[in-house]
Parts: structure tokens; C-alpha cells; sequence
């Protein structure tokens, strides 16, 4: 664990969020790293930007509503999940949809939605994880 | 015509299916064996060799192959390209012939993949004691479910879903009635893994694996092998007038990667690689979309046909849902698409697919695709897609 995710748990009393891009502050948020010369926005550490090849980043926090512009119920386990594109206001965020029935009469092209958290549970040394998903406004 | 044109001399691809009882050796080398007694001429005339094998990438299935049929040690280029590895088998052996390296080329593609299960990312792993991140994310355990989804039938599926928000029009039933088209044209190809015709209704009623693909919605994993001979003009001019009849000219053979476009590494963007490659495709050729008889594309998900109808420009932009709706895709309409069953039902052995979609286009320009021949067909568009992502389009025409 880096000396950073160790300050993190620290100062959010013992939560470790299951994504760095995803800060556990009050409310919670998802990070991206906007390239500093073009503006194309990632989740992910980056060596450089894919689209212009420049190097300087800044964190910007992401919209926390947006729209679903994609979806398919997978089906493939014993639990149903709906995975979805959002567009948190120009900014596209992989996600599952959560709190919804995982069928296509309530899951809908263009559906509003806010990001939430939830708790995946604690690990051995009492840490406890927290994940996002979006949720029907 | 030029001196670097490109010509397939020979073409052949093994039945899809399982073949429980040959190995990927032995499947390249019944395709390998098969393309050269096609082209009528001796692997001792071949002076390049480009081998497309995903799922044992590093084991030089190439060199492989030789010990089995034949070792003259000549380069040996082994290649992965996702879903397009079979596409870029060929593109290394005509790059070689074009670039002066050799007169003949080979080109072979082959995987085994019956009974491999669903591709892509798997989860959940076991967690461990403690939370730890890892990778590139930071993650404390497979994303898989948690994030949305990495599989290719939820990933797929909402490449079809992406369309249908943007352009309008998409419905569950709709894509249902694209796979009930491929699996129509399956019946009447005898090397397709599955010939089986299935009405709408039992498509929308079978196992849905990713809304909005049900099973026969989705590409079957199967074993399979591809193979192609490649010539320049003065190698063709040299052999019997009954190959040179038989010749297909390469009018446009591509190869392309994504380029950047926003939210590209948040659903895969199948769209802009494939349009790049149809539009490089189409100037090289020097003919339209309109001038195609046939085209074979990438519909490893009755999703993703939809969106390639539009990418390689068979329709306007936006209007793949009324092209379809036109019946023009079917065999017997205005451009035909997948008459070989298509992924859907003929199968789909990764790096086998992109040159057999290649050999479809091929017995047809000929005369020799049987039952399923497209009467008159005299120039066709093939087109597969790899995650990750790779685009090969190649455009093909009966010159004599």
C-alpha cells in the first residue's frame, strides 16, 4: 500500500475507497485527471495524454448527475447488474446501476441518475471499503 | 493496372466448428495444405509466412505449422491483433509482397476455442485478507460487475445501445431480427459451425446472456483455420491461365487503431476505427460503398452489426436502423451483408475469422460459393474488428 492510499484511510477514519478515482470526502466523488493542454479527461494514471501526447494533468472532480447514454443487463452470473455509460455533464463514467430493478422496464436510453456509495465491507484490520455506483434520480 | 497490385491466388478455410480431434497445428495445416493445392502452386514458392494465432500467442504457431508442412526457411511473422489478427496475418504477407520482399505470400489463421466460455474480463477474483489496491485503477478487487462490465456481450451490447440513444430507433426486437438474418443465410453454408434457421421468437425467448443479446444473438466460440496465397502481378502473369482466371485482385487492404475521441477508454469506440478504415479503404480502391455486392462484417454481437452497417457506410449516418428495416442486408436484397451466417452462426475462431470473412468474399467473386452465391457478384467488402482495438477492411474484385 503507498504512503498515499496509508494517509487516506487514515484521514477518512478507516475507509479505503475500491477505486482511486473515487474520493471519499463529504459527499464522495469521482476524479479525473484533465490533461492541462487539450482537456481530455482520464481515470487512470497516465504517462501521457493519448489524445495530444502532452504531459501535465490536474485533478478535477466530476459532476455528480448525469444521463445514461449506454446499457446492457448482464446476465451472466446468479445476480443480474445493469452496466452503463454515463455522461456526467460532457465526462463519460463507466458504471453499474444500482438500487433498479435490472430489467429494460426500468433501466432506460437517456435515465437520470446521481453517483452513491455503498460498503463492500471491512477487511481483517477493521478497513472498510466503499465502491460507487449511479443510481435512478 | 499497376505492377504492386495484389492478387489471391489461393483461398481456403476449414469447416467451423469442433474438431475434437485435430490440434491448431493440425487445423492450420489442413487450410495452409488446402490454399496451396488451390493456388496450384508448391510452398517452395512461398517466400513469406504471416500466422494469426491468439490464444497461444507466444508459442510461434508459424513455426509450428512448417514442421508439419513444411520447413524452407523462409521469415516467419507471428502475429495477435485481437479480433483481427487473421486481417493482419495477411496484411504482414501482402506488405511483403508489395514491398518488393517476395513474389507469394502466405497468410494463415487459426484457433481452437470450442468450449472456451465466455471472453474477457472474469470476476470476482478471491479478495485477500486485507484490502489491496492494484493496478492501473487501484483497485481492491476485479471491477468486473462492480464497475459496470469488461465481457464482450455486456461490452458489445451497449455499442448497439450507444447507437440506438444517439440515433433512435433500436430496439430489443430489432436486434433480434439481425441475428434471425444471419442465421437464415447460415443454412445455406456448409462450413458454418451452426445451420440452424431459429424464428424471431426464439431468438428474443433463448438465454439472455447481455441485454439486449441473447445467446444465438451472441458469436459462438469454435475451432477453425483460415488460409490465403498472395501473388504480385508479374508472379500471376507467370502462372497457367486457369489461376490467373481464378485470381482475385486486392483493391484495398487496411489496417487501423482508435484514435482519441472523448470517453474512447470508458466503452470501447468501435465506430471511428472502423469508418477510418472504410474510408482509406474505399479512396485506395477507387470505388464507393454503392459499387459492393456483398460485404462480410464484424458481427460478433447482432449489436455490434448495427453500428458497422453505418460505419462502413452502407447507409447515411444515423439511418442503420431504416437500412435494415429496407431488408437490404438480406441475400436477396440491395446489399446483401454476412451471407456466409456471419459470426452468429457460421462461428467465430478469433484469429481463423479475419481471413475467412476474406475467403467468403472470394468464392463468391469466383462463381464458387454454391447454394449461397450471390449471382454476378463482382466486388465485396470484408471488415473485422478486434477489441482494443484493431480494424481490418479489405475491399476485393473479379477483374477477369
Amino acid at each position: 500500500m503507498s504512503e498515499a492510499q496509508e494517509k487516506e484511510i487514515t484521514e477518512t477514519g478507516g475507509k479505503i475507497a475500491f477505486v482511486d478515482y473515487l474520493i471519499l470526502d463529504d459527499p464522495p466523488y469521482l476524479q479525473a485527471q484533465e490533461c492541462t493542454s487539450c482537456g481530455a479527461r482520464y481515470f487512470d494514471r497516465r504517462n501521457a495524454c493519448a489524445s495530444c501526447f502532452k504531459d501535465q494533468f490536474r485533478s478535477v472532480a466530476i459532476d455528480q448527475e448525469g444521463v445514461v447514454t449506454s446499457f446492457s443487463i448482464v446476465q451472466m452470473g446468479p445476480i443480474p447488474y445493469v452496466s452503463a455509460v454515463v455522461d456526467c455533464a460532457g465526462t463519460s463514467v463507466k458504471c453499474t446501476i444500482m438500487n433498479v430493478e435490472p430489467s429494460p422496464e426500468y433501466v432506460t436510453l437517456g435515465m437520470q441518475v446521481k453517483l452513491m456509495t455503498y460498503s463492500m465491507g471491512e477487511d481483517s484490520e477493521g478497513t472498510e471499503a466503499i465502491a460507487f455506483g449511479f443510481e435512478p434520480i | 493496372m499497376g505492377s504492386d497490385t495484389i492478387w489471391i491466388i489461393g483461398s481456403n478455410m476449414t469447416r467451423f466448428g469442433k474438431h475434437p480431434d485435430k490440434d491448431v497445428v493440425d487445423l492450420a495445416a489442413e487450410a495452409s495444405r488446402e490454399a496451396l493445392k488451390d493456388a496450384g502452386i508448391s510452398l517452395s514458392e512461398v517466400g513469406v509466412l504471416g500466422v494469426g494465432n491468439l490464444m497461444n500467442a507466444g508459442a510461434g504457431i508459424g513455426q509450428q505449422l512448417q514442421k508439419q508442412i513444411g520447413q524452407t526457411g523462409i521469415p516467419v511473422f507471428n502475429v495477435s491483433n485481437a479480433c483481427a489478427t487473421g486481417a493482419t496475418a495477411l496484411r504482414v504477407a501482402i506488405m511483403a509482397v508489395k514491398a518488393g520482399e517476395t513474389d507469394v505470400g502466405m497468410a494463415v489463421g487459426v484457433e481452437k476455442l470450442a468450449g472456451a466460455g465466455l471472453l474477457g474480463q472474469r470476476g470476482p477474483k478471491p479478495e485477500s485478507e486485507t484490502w489491496q489496491p492494484s493496478g492501473r485503477f487501484g483497485a481492491l478487487s476485479s471491477t468486473e460487475g462492480r464497475i459496470g462490465t469488461s465481457i464482450m456481450p455486456g461490452v458489445f451490447a451497449q455499442v448497439g445501445m450507444e447507437y440506438g440513444h444517439k440515433y433512435g430507433g433500436t430496439s430489443f426486437e430489432l436486434f433480434a431480427k439481425i441475428s434471425e438474418k444471419n442465421h437464415s443465410h447460415s443454412t445455406l453454408n456448409p462450413l458454418a459451425a451452426y445451420q440452424k434457421r431459429f424464428t424471431l421468437e426464439e431468438i428474443m425467448n433463448d438465454v439472455m446472456i447481455a441485454y439486449p443479446n441473447t445467446r444465438p444473438m451472441c458469436s459462438g466460440n469454435c475451432d477453425g483455420a483460415a488460409a490465403m496465397i498472395v501473388v504480385n502481378d508479374e508472379k500471376l502473369k507467370s502462372l497457367p491461365l486457369e489461376v490467373q482466371k481464378r485470381a482475385v485482385k486486392i483493391s484495398a487492404s487496411v489496417l487501423t487503431s482508435d484514435p482519441y475521441v472523448d470517453g474512447c477508454q470508458i466503452l470501447p469506440d468501435v465506430n471511428t476505427l472502423t469508418r477510418n478504415a472504410a474510408s482509406q479503404a474505399y479512396e485506395q480502391a477507387g470505388i464507393g460503398p454503392e459499387d459492393l455486392d456483398l460485404v462480410e462484417l464484424h458481427d460478433c454481437f447482432a449489436t455490434a452489426e448495427l453500428v458497422h452497417y453505418d460505419n462502413l457506410m452502407l447507409c447515411e449516418e444515423g439511418g442503420a436502423v431504416d437500412f435494415f428495416e429496407s431488408g437490404a442486408p438480406w441475400r436477396d436484397g440491395a446489399k446483401p451483408v454476412n451471407v456466409s451466417g456471419g459470426l452468429q452462426s457460421k462461428g467465430h475462431p478469433i484469429a481463423a475469422t479475419g481471413i475467412a470473412n476474406i475467403h467468403e468474399i472470394v468464392m463468391h467473386l469466383r462463381g464458387e460459393a454454391g447454394d449461397r452465391q450471390i449471382e454476378g457478384a463482382r466486388v465485396g467488402l470484408a471488415h473485422v474488428i478486434g477489441l482494443g482495438s484493431a480494424c481490418g477492411v479489405h475491399i476485393l474484385e473479379k477483374v477477369a
